[in-house]
């Protein structure tokens, strides 16, 4: 980079690009979210009181993580083809682990004379989860969907390599075209404007959190 | 259900609220029964004390009541109705539950805890807060300051307080307590006992208590059942018959030592006659202080009240003499209080801590009532001991006899 004016001009003529690549980006994530929000909390639920079923599911998601980013993004490309697909089922996959770990540590640390009281009161076993459960569990929930939320976010720049846009395009512009002028604008473009997305996703969830949790448990 | 079992559910619903028929849980894995073979009856407005070691299936036997543990055989009948196998939920919310640890929602507002199982039979929201500001008032908690705290802003006896009013929200007929004192400091404890009682002597609920302490059973019990292995009843009676005539060796133990003492237990003292002393209050002159104190030979101090009519400070007559220090600051303020609920072995107890030879009884507002002196508690125990041995002599005459 030639210096600091040389990337504010890049980013000035690039401006178009950098609204439509951001809000592609942030796509990916939200989506990305609202899926694994829906699965990690469901399964979570499901296996609160079957050892074996968590284990399994836990160890699941645990392998998905493992899996090198690079190759869970390419390995999906035979079967859906390039773009969205296969940058929305990798960035999935990854985004469960968390929420799913923190979703069964969140019901389990619920007292359980908080659920004997409920239960011996008369409330049915849908409105112990609705009323009681989750609630209590939210907290750690979120917790843990922020962690998932902030990690897509960094691993969606990698969508770039199958096609599926995103400000990956910059960090590749970079890659492809070093060293010739603005390439390295180019590559800082892209990352700043990721991790300025990861801090506003925080900050909405950081708000949501506030919105959501109960006074008495805030 | 056979018809013979119909006959017998029958002849018991005269005068049982509940009634255990023949009741047995087996839990999975096990082979000894945690409850065996038990019938029981709980009779309608009293307070009936399960008592025992642990492991004697006693919390057990509560549950298996609202049915949060389900019986392996037997029936159990429930205002004449047999509901062993109705719907869970609703049983439930016929029934007041009350456990140790209280369990009561921290995300959820005082008002909201209390109001939990009017709002699951539908309750409007007008008569829910009616209701919940009555229970607040009626366990002694301003309904404007607490209602909409949280459960993480109270103290242990407020949770517990709050956890009694939660259990009476839709005005069961029934409660079942579990332990409910079992986890707070021995003097809140007291307290909240002689709240309990004071309350059950206006509300006349049907109650099943556990507890493992039989101080405890004997101070809060209309009847005890004593509990030994898998839930045998060893003995099922008062608790001044119990302590007259142990059934057997194991309910002796359980008694342990120190009769006397234990039979202090059953004595309030609201029912004996309180001593008096020379009062005085802040605006008493000097002189006519002193010549009270001298017309009472038998006392060395005055108790000064305040102007509510509280007991306030112990004074004698070097502190009448001393005009530099005010009667509100001088001689030595009064520690202890005894309720007409507490029973003359908590009295005895808050006198050996003070070391007065005497304590100060007050009513629930705190105002001054009498004092009950160490001589009057040996005049209790001497009575108290004779009528024992007469109790004795006549059931050994009746047993004789059949």
């Amino acid at each position: 980079m030639e210096s600091l004016s040389s990337w504010f001009e890049f980013m000035g003529d690039r401006a178009d690009d950098i609204v439509s690549l951001t809000l592609q980006h942030a796509r990916y994530v939200a989506l990305v979210a609202l899926a694994a929000i829906i699965t990690a909390v469901g399964v979570g639920i499901l296996v609160r009181h079957r050892p074996v079923g968590r284990e399994i599911a836990l160890g699941v998601a645990a392998v998905f993580l493992t899996i090198p980013s690079l190759a869970l993004f390419v390995l999906f490309i035979p079967i859906v083809g390039l773009g969205f697909w296969p940058t929305f089922i990798a960035l999935y996959m990854y985004a469960l682990l968390p929420i799913l770990r923190n979703t069964v540590t969140g019901l389990n640390e619920v007292s359980p004379a908080v659920l004997e009281s409920a239960k011996g009161m008369g409330m049915g076993r849908a409105q112990r989860l609705w009323r009681v459960e989750l609630p209590l569990a939210w907290p750690v929930i979120i917790a843990g969907i922020r962690v998932s939320v902030l990690m897509t976010t960094g691993i969606a720049a990698i969508a770039t390599l199958v096609a599926g846009g995103g400000l990956g395009d910059f960090i590749k512009n970079t890659v492809n075209r070093y060293p010739l002028p603005t390439s390295v604008e180019s590559v800082w473009t892209g990352t700043v404007f990721t991790v300025l997305l990861a801090l506003a996703f925080d900050a909405l969830i950081a708000l949501v959190r506030r919105v959501t949790t109960p006074a008495g448990i805030r | 259900m056979s018809t013979k079992e119909n006959s017998r559910v029958e002849a018991h619903t005269s005068e049982a609220l509940i009634h255990l028929d023949r009741v047995s849980k087996i839990y999975p894995g096990t082979e000894q029964p945690a409850v065996d073979d038990l019938t029981l009856d709980v009779p309608e407005g009293e307070i009936l004390i399960l008592v025992g070691p642990s492991g004697c299936g006693k919390s057990t036997t509560l549950r298996l009541i609202n049915r949060t543990i389900e019986p392996t055989s037997g029936r159990i009948i429930f205002e004449g109705e047999d509901v062993t196998d109705v719907n869970p939920d609703h049983l439930r919310r016929r029934i007041g539950y009350v456990i140790q640890q209280i369990g009561l929602f921290p995300h959820r507002t005082i008002a909201e805890n209390i109001g939990t199982v009017p709002q699951l039979l539908g309750w409007d929201k007008s008569r829910i807060s009616a209701r919940v500001d009555e229970l607040l008032e009626m366990v002694g908690m301003e309904p404007e300051i607490y209602r909409d705290r949280y459960p993480k802003e109270l103290s242990g006896g407020q949770a517990q307080r709050v956890g009694v009013a939660r259990a009476l929200g839709a005005d069961p007929d029934v409660l079942l307590m579990d332990e409910p004192f079992g986890a707070i400091d021995p003097i809140t404890r007291d307290r909240l006992q002689n709240e309990f009682l004071r309350l059950q002597a206006e509300l006349r609920k049907t109650i099943v208590f556990v507890t493992h302490d039989i101080d405890e059973a004997i101070k809060m019990g209309d009847r005890i059942a004593i509990l030994r292995a898998e839930s045998h009843i060893a003995q099922l009676d008062t608790p001044e018959r119990i302590l007259a005539q142990p059934a057997d060796e194991f309910v002796e133990d359980f008694l342990g030592g120190g009769a006397t003492l234990k039979g202090l237990n059953l004595r309030r003292v609201g029912e004996i006659e309180l001593g008096r002393l020379p009062v005085i209050e802040p605006t008493t002159p000097r002189d006519q202080a002193i010549s009270l104190l001298r017309s009472s030979p038998d006392d060395d101090f005055l108790l000064l009240l305040d102007g509510e009519g509280r007991p306030s400070r112990w004074i004698d007559e070097a502190n009448l003499n001393d005009p530099s220090t005010p009667l509100e600051r001088a001689g030595l303020t009064v520690m202890v209080r005894v309720e007409p609920e507490d029973t003359l072995a908590d009295a005895l107890e808050y006198m050996l801590q003070s070391a007065h030879g005497g304590a100060c009884v007050v009513d629930a507002r705190g105002r001054y009532q009498g004092v009950i002196r160490l001589e009057t508690i040996m005049r209790e125990i001497n009575a108290m001991q004779e009528a024992a041995r007469r109790h004795a002599a006549e059931l050994r005459a009746q047993e004789e006899q059949s």
